[in-house]
């Protein structure tokens, strides 16, 4: 049994250790907002917060996360997730919306830290962020807009 | 604009007698809503409307939301002709059910592709509004007992303005399910349009941000397993033998089966199947396989090229102008293998009992999706059910005559029926650049000649690749005199004025599986015309924009999309310079799906070669834009999604094997290489083509003009071989 700390609250899962946190997630938990695309940690589809920092969670063994403060998609909820979501649907920035919950925890993290960013900013913490529809430029935008409501 | 466009309106009424056969006033009564709501029955006017007695509309989408916005373009119809407010408006993804939800522009079968789902529901989705509108007026006209012209509509409500009486949809829902179906309903003149053409939010924004969107594999069924496959290391390959006992020894791992496509490890997650997967010991024969490497195959290509092939467009006498042009041209393009290689790796969920099978998947091909099953199960085709997800991306994948994954999925299913689970198909990243159906490889030999004055005489296109239709169901249909139309389009009609024309094809037999991707032939077609017509216009000493302009004085959209581009960008004024790089401007123009589109090109070019694309201005007619923002969308991803290919990918052999496994070996674009995008939409009363493989055609060929102009070299192979464009 292992203990993790997901959204919050604290979970006990029966899996091997070495099992991907991503899977975890998925399968056991039923959390499934967290995408599966590469398995790599090459596309950003799988991000989460690992205690505050985008991880990616098809490459973090579940035993590494134990006992430590797990961020998914669904649990995305302070003042930076709440103004990109909302910046989201307002510039209407996904298409087919695979990748985006993992755009959005990448995002999240330069917001948390960064109420000003850049275009440079945002290309340096999107940039592990595939979206094979091709939607950055809305992504960009989505992005400024939130850090300008945050400042609001 | 008025309501007589004739877009599809024969295949509209043909389809409406079908409909009308199979159309059903169904009742229906949620549990514990009767008592409390005026009314309880849900109104049923057709195949595509629901108008619950709560008053909320929920449309019926016969294609598959794979981004394009077919959950938004398409309601976006019916809450214009029904008067429904916005938010009212609920989408549900139609059954599989070729006789009420086929595409009209292919006959008897469902599915999406060919940027057709606008064009095809345009007036189907109208009139299914109309229509209902019509039963909602009728029965409040009986209620209050009024004449029901009288009557009009407004955000979901049916009035009566003498008597100020007022009543919502669903509370006549009940009464306007035993009204007559009107068989000739007026559709709103577009002066009228309160929805289409104006701007409005996509319904799946919320759910795709959130993260509360249901992809096919978030699926979670009680009792379901996950089966992850060992394919075949080249096409064609066998297992001849299989130990499956490391698998089987695995924690999770529940069983091994052999299916045509491989084997398979079924397990009670995804991670237990695939260490079982990493454990299977498979001895393959390869006696079959296909063996090829991309080298050699290039060279086969490049040998048929001084080859005639088979005609698929002759005008006059292309040799004997050439021959006596005294300025002649010639240049070879070549176009690799591309993956499509969607975000959301293939998957799906198929639960199979005796006499049914039940599919969860983003299919973008029910009709063939549902025959495959049903052939594998060994049951009738109406005993599958398909339930369509969303799909996280596609481009054309899972528009498979083969129906891979549905097939490996369902015989899994099949082999495993012992253990009474459904059963989740899950591919991985790796399979899906190893699996196939890869927008074919072309070469393209081209050759002109220009007169005195400058002007093309003579043009001929000689094109090598790969038949996607040869060998599926549809070759009959779409194969025609030894030339497959996907091959040549964008070619074979080239839209440029000149007198002498020639293009011929080969379809060498290659055993590679191949498969449609966003804008099919056009993809290399595009680029080998418009790279091409941009030498001539040099040779000719001509500016390339006003070249073109001239050749398409009698192609009013293309001219008008062109004229529109190069004035949004500016093209009269130069290029502002910028210190430590090289910079130039493309452009290129190109018709596909009935819709057209122009696009002029900005870059940078730094000393070593490598390069930006700074800015793309686009302008696009697609006929009447049902929704600009999405029109805008599909444009910007399809920019992105044709630089993605034309800057980085290939997917190549070496003995059979692809040797690209995964985003390092196969790279994307990425934000830092996104283009500002700015789309222009060329008014129009028109009826509406679609957007959503259109936008890529011209980006590609219109960087490539840019390079050179910024550069003097000429690139006519993709992916970009950026050491070319170093300074010297």
């Amino acid at each position: 049994m292992l203990s993790l700390i997901v959204n919050g609250k604290p979970r006990e899962v029966d899996v091997a250790p070495d099992t991907p946190l991503l899977w975890v997630l998925r399968d056991t938990l039923g959390l499934t907002g967290t995408k599966f695309g590469c398995g790599e940690a090459l596309c950003g589809a799988c991000t989460v917060h690992l205690n505050g920092a985008p991880v990616r969670a098809c490459k973090t063994p579940v035993s590494v996360a134990a006992g430590q403060k797990i961020t998914t998609i669904e649990g995305a909820s302070g003042k930076a997730a709440q103004a990109l979501l909302q910046a989201w649907v307002e510039l209407d920035v996904p298409q087919c919306g695979y990748c985006q919950p993992g755009q959005i925890m990448s995002a999240t993290a330069l917001l948390t830290h960064n109420h000003r960013p850049s275009d440079a900013d945002i290309d340096a913490a999107l940039d592990g962020n595939l979206c094979r529809c091709a939607t950055y430029q809305r992504i960009r935008a989505a992005v400024h807009h939130a850090a300008a409501k945050m400042r609001a | 604009m008025d309501t007589t466009i004739d877009l599809g309106r024969r295949d509209f009424l043909k389809a409406g007698a079908a409909l009308g056969a199979g159309l059903t006033i169904a009742f229906y009564l949620p549990s514990g809503l009767a008592a409390k709501l005026p009314a309880a029955t849900t109104f049923k006017p057709n195949a595509f409307i629901r108008v619950a007695p709560d008053g909320s509309v929920t449309v019926i989408v016969k294609h598959l939301e794979m981004g394009q916005g077919v959950n938004t373009g398409l309601p976006t119809l019916v809450a214009e002709e029904l008067d429904v407010p916005w938010d009212k408006i609920r989408v549900e993804s139609a059954p599989a059910d070729a006789t009420l939800y086929n595409n009209l522009q292919w006959g008897k079968m469902q599915g999406t592709g060919g940027s057709s789902s606008m064009a095809n529901s345009y007036l189907q989705l109208r009139r299914a509004g109309a229509t209902a509108r019509a039963m909602l007026i009728a029965a409040a006209a009986d209620m209050w007992k009024v004449d029901a012209k009288s009557l009009s509509t407004r955000d979901g409500m049916v009035l009566h303005a003498s008597s100020r009486r007022k009543a919502g949809y669903g509370q006549l829902a009940e009464s306007a399910a035993t009204m007559p179906v009107p068989q000739d309903v007026a559709l709103k003149p577009a002066r009228d349009f309160k929805y289409i053409g104006k701007q409005f939010k996509r319904t799946d924004a919320k759910a795709k941000s959130n993260g509360s969107a249901e992809f096919a594999g978030d699926l979670r069924l009680p009792g379901m397993l996950t089966a992850v496959l060992a394919r075949p290391p080249s096409f064609g390959a066998r297992a001849a033998k299989v130990r499956p006992d490391k698998a089987l020894a695995l924690p999770g791992v529940r069983a091994v089966v052999e299916v045509p496509r491989g084997v398979a490890v079924i397990a009670a997650d995804f991670w237990a199947a695939k260490k079982g997967r990493d454990a299977l010991q498979i001895e393959w024969d390869e006696s079959a396989a296909e063996r090829v490497s991309s080298a050699e195959l290039r060279q086969r290509y490049l040998d048929l090229l001084d080859k005639p092939g088979t005609v698929a467009r002759n005008e006059g006498d292309a040799a004997t102008a050439f021959t006596a042009a005294p300025t002649k041209f010639e240049a070879r393009f070549e176009f690799p293998y591309l993956a499509h290689a969607p975000m959301e790796p293939l998957n799906c969920v198929v639960h199979l009992k005796d006499d049914s099978c039940e599919i969860w998947a983003g299919s973008q091909s029910q009709t063939s999706d549902q025959a495959t099953a049903a052939h594998i199960a060994g049951l009738k085709p109406e005993q599958v059910f398909i339930h369509t997800t969303f799909a996280g991306g596609s481009f054309g994948r899972r528009a498979n005559p083969a129906s891979d994954y549905i097939a490996e999925a369902v015989s899994v299913a099949r082999a495993t029926r012992h253990l009474d689970a459904p059963i989740r198909l899950m591919w991985t990243r790796e399979d899906d650049l190893h699996g196939g159906f890869y927008r074919p490889m072309f070469v393209h030999a081209l050759s002109a000649g220009l007169d005195a004055e400058g002007s093309p005489v003579a043009w001929s296109q000689r094109i090598v690749g790969q038949s996607i239709l040869a060998g599926t169901p549809f070759e009959s249909a779409m194969v025609k005199d030894g030339i497959d139309r996907t091959s040549v389009e964008g070619a074979a009609n080239l839209a440029y004025a000149i007198p002498n024309l020639h293009v011929d094809l080969h379809s060498p037999r290659v055993g590679i599986p191949v498969l449609w991707w966003r804008s099919v032939g056009h993809t290399h077609t595009a680029f080998a015309t418009e790279a091409f017509m941009d030498e001539l216009a040099l040779a000719a000493k001509r500016d390339p924009y006003l070249f073109r302009r001239d050749l398409l004085a009698q192609q009013p959209r293309l001219k008008g999309v062109l004229e529109l581009a190069a004035d949004k960008a500016g093209w009269s004024k130069p290029l502002a310079e910028k210190p430590g790089v090289r910079r130039g401007r493309g452009i290129a123009v190109h018709e596909s799906f009935h819709t057209y589109v122009a696009e002029v090109a900005e870059v940078s070019v730094r000393p070593d070669g490598s390069f930006r694309v700074d800015r793309v201005v686009c302008a696009v007619d697609c006929g009447l834009a049902v929704n600009p923002d999405q029109v805008r969308a599909q444009m910007e991803g399809g920019i992105g999604f044709a630089l993605s290919a034309a800057r980085h990918s290939a997917i190549t052999f070496k003995d059979g094997r692809v040797e690209q496994a995964n985003f390092d070996s196969y790279p994307l674009l990425r934000i830092s290489e996104m283009p500002q995008v700015e789309v222009h939409i060329m008014p129009s009363e028109a009826a509406p083509t679609g957007v959503g493989e259109p936008g890529v055609p011209p980006l590609a060929p219109a960087v490539a003009n840019a390079l050179f102009a910024a550069t003097g070299k000429r690139l006519r192979r993709l992916p970009f071989e950026t050491a070319e464009l170093r300074s010297a």
